[in-house]
């Protein structure tokens, strides 16, 4: 189990990391979600001991482990970039980790070669590096990450620089490969969608704050603030100004609808993800919104309306093709049964789990 | 702006090609229309980049012709083409100013002050730059550099196309959706060619009205992207475009019809007699559970939010489908139904045609 406690990390004068709770369990696959800075690398460096926490502590296994040297913690990390050593072939970089333990050749071919086949780059162990093409070297660099039995493995978005369809394929293999280990795994990534289908546990980061932590389904439908929606939220949730008063959520003058009797009376901010606005009217809870179509992006499958109404923007996202010339009027439905509500904090509102 | 017609391209990068994988690119045929907005889609090393400069008069073809509406400027070096081009890392003058960015292009051209202003103020307000026009350009940020490139690219009403060659690359994720949907809007009312290359099928599909996909070398499919989602001509095609691509799945043939581990599956197509490594392809979206249809073991369930992605092993193969938010799933077996409008027979990788003809 590896526990932060009040970790904090500052820099000069700037905060990187404000007072982070979190606790990974043993086992457990932990997704850092958030955009560029908003701390997830800082956050891996602390949790590896890269870096020393400005304030705050770091225990693994119920020892204190703050301030001790990388070396001496079995951690392991994949970065972004993929690092393999180029003067060696990928036999001798993934099995470079295994080299400084004495451990003999036999159990290292081995480990190599299930190693190699579960990253299915068994073909290639007598290669070097750069007779790889780039989906090849990174899982070289990830096969060498996962070679030893460390206790924490660290992945920082091992897969942005691969291609759309090796993203998928690896996506799909990853969560198979830890299953089978008994290691704490933190994966960090800017995309939400990765981190559902990763499921686990999600923790989401917003300008060096935690802002929610839990089992990733959980966080995604019942996010615990305003933040943590627009964290968990691709294409960007939608949101909007409202106020209640007695049964009726007014958004304006002409579009309100009825209200959760137990939603006290007062202004708040709804989130409406893009794919509970839809071009039809395809639930009775929906309510019109009319604004004028700014750019559609039909992608074959599915539409993208960007359009103004009432002086925000809002994204539709829907099945099918539904096109939309730039500055038409249209009319777009909002399921408000599944919108979130947040107070002026904030902080989310909703009794129950929209099933958003 | 300009028609542009590829005919018989063909392009080599040895002096004596002889086997088919000599070749970067195999023979192309097509017409762009003037001012469409198109894509060149594929994996790396498929041949976009080598087509692109043989475009772009950086490369000369060894085969075949490039013609912008009637010249053949096949030969024509690059500054003779009139092309904008916009590439992966933005390309920005550090020391000068927004505006003296925008502005070169044209008063390279000796293009007057008065249009310059003009222009320039246009493409600003176009590509959110007004505010930043007197700030010089080594203070933004990647996407803020990248808008320069776009501005320039789109700043000269005189060329024949623009050329995008992986824009959004070194952009953020959430700002790449903001830039994506202004490509597409800076289209819609500039209404030049344009012409983007990628490997990333949601930045083809979003901005292009027809979408060249190609695989080693070879275009495998032109076509709207509808038609490349719901009617893929190729197996790479289909599972290339869409996430969860489609399913492919080896079968059986029996008189023109497919069969699964014995179970006969509805097709649009008759598989013909000669047919070649005979497969059905059908996407996630097009299979469904059902009281009857084939036995399947349900492997895995991973929720995406808007929608689940349900491996099953269905007749020995793994097969995906997509069930949306809300809906029950199954657990343990179940009996798996494909859309008979959706589900096709291919032979050796190819969509077969009706009638049996490849």
């Amino acid at each position: 189990m590896l526990e932060l406690k009040q970790v904090v990390k500052k820099v000069g004068a700037e905060t990187h990391i404000y007072a982070a709770n979190l606790t990974l369990e043993p086992g457990s696959f932990n997704i850092l979600l958030g955009t560029t800075l908003a701390g997830k690398t800082t956050l891996m460096q602390l949790m590896a001991g890269l870096e020393k926490p400005t304030s705050g502590e770091i225990w693994f296994n119920g020892e204190n482990v703050t301030g001790m040297a990388v070396q001496k913690r079995n951690v392991s990390m994949v970065y972004q970039q993929f690092i393999n050593y180029p003067n060696m072939t990928v036999f001798e970089n993934i099995a470079s980790p295994l080299r400084v333990s004495r451990i003999s050749e036999d159990l290292v071919k081995k480990r190599v070669g299930d190693m190699a086949d579960l990253m299915k780059i068994s073909a290639m162990l007598d290669r070097h590096p750069s007779e790889l093409s780039g989906g090849q070297q990174q899982r070289t660099a990830m096969a060498r990450a996962m070679v030893k039995d460390s206790d924490l493995i660290l992945l920082d978005e091992p897969l942005a620089n691969l291609d759309f369809k090796l993203r998928e394929e690896l996506r799909d293999e990853l969560p198979r490969i830890f299953n089978e280990r008994n290691c704490i795994v933190a994966y960090a990534t800017t995309e939400p969608t990765e981190a559902l289908l990763f499921g686990g546990r999600t923790a989401a980061l917003h300008e060096g704050h935690v802002v929610d932590f839990g089992p990733t389904g959980e966080i995604y439908r019942h996010p615990s603030s305003l933040l943590s929606a627009q964290v968990f939220s691709e294409p960007p949730i939608n949101t909007a100004q409202v106020t209640k008063s007695g049964d009726r959520i007014i958004l304006n003058d002409k579009v309100s609808w009825k209200a959760d009797k137990a939603l006290p009376d007062g202004k708040y901010t709804i989130g409406i993800r893009a794919h509970h606005v839809l071009p039809k009217k395809e639930n009775k809870n929906a309510v019109a919104i009319d604004g004028t179509v700014q750019v559609a992006e039909l992608s074959g499958s599915e539409s993208m309306i960007h359009f103004d109404a009432y002086g925000d923007s809002w994204v539709s996202l829907s099945h099918g093709v539904h096109p939309f010339e730039s500055g038409q009027k249209a009319t777009l439905y909002a399921d408000v049964s599944r919108s979130f509500y947040f107070d002026q904090s904030g902080k989310m509102m909703n009794l129950k789990a929209a099933a958003a | 702006m300009a028609k542009i017609t590829l005919s018989h391209l063909k392009h080599s990068y040895y002096p004596n090609p002889t086997k088919s994988e000599d070749w970067a690119l195999k023979e192309l045929n097509l017409e762009w229309d003037d001012g469409g907005a198109y894509a060149l889609l594929g994996p790396s090393g498929c041949g976009k980049t080598t087509l692109l400069n043989i475009i772009s008069g950086l490369l000369i073809p060894s085969h075949g012709k490039v013609i912008f509406d009637e010249e053949d400027v096949t030969d024509l070096p690059p500054e003779e083409r009139h092309i904008a081009q916009v590439f992966q890392f933005p390309v920005v003058y550090d020391t000068m100013t927004v505006y003296d960015n925008l502005a070169f292009p044209l008063r390279n051209r000796g293009v007057d002050e008065e249009t310059v202003k003009s222009r320039v103020t246009e493409i600003a307000e176009m590509t959110d730059l007004t505010a930043m026009l007197g700030r010089r350009a080594s203070g933004l940020t990647a996407d803020g550099k990248q808008k320069i490139s776009l501005g320039r690219g789109l700043v000269r009403n005189d060329v024949n196309a623009i050329l995008f060659d992986e824009p959004l690359t070194v952009i953020d994720p959430h700002l790449k959706f903001q830039l994506r949907s202004k490509l597409k809007e800076l289209h819609q009312r500039i209404q030049n060619t344009m012409i983007y290359v990628t490997h990333d099928q949601t930045e083809a599909l979003t901005f292009a009205d027809k979408v060249v996909v190609m695989n080693v070398g070879e275009v495998v499919q032109i076509g709207t992207p509808e038609e490349l989602f719901e009617t893929p001509q190729h197996t790479f095609v289909g599972h290339f475009i869409g996430s969860p691509g489609m399913n492919v799945l080896p079968c059986e043939i029996k008189n023109g019809a497919a069969f699964l581990n014995g179970s006969k599956i509805t097709t649009t197509n008759k598989a013909p007699k000669d047919i070649k490594k005979a497969e059905i392809g059908v996407r996630p979206e097009y299979v469904t559970f059902s009281e009857k249809g084939i036995d399947a073991e349900i492997v895995k369930v991973s929720d995406a939010g808007r929608f689940n992605i349900v491996d099953t092993m269905c007749a020995g193969q793994s097969v995906k489908l997509l069930v949306q938010e809300g809906a029950s799933i199954p657990t343990g077996s179940a009996k798996l139904a494909f859309a008979p409008n959706s589900t096709r027979i291919y032979s050796d990788g190819w969509l077969v045609r009706e009638g049996g003809a490849k």
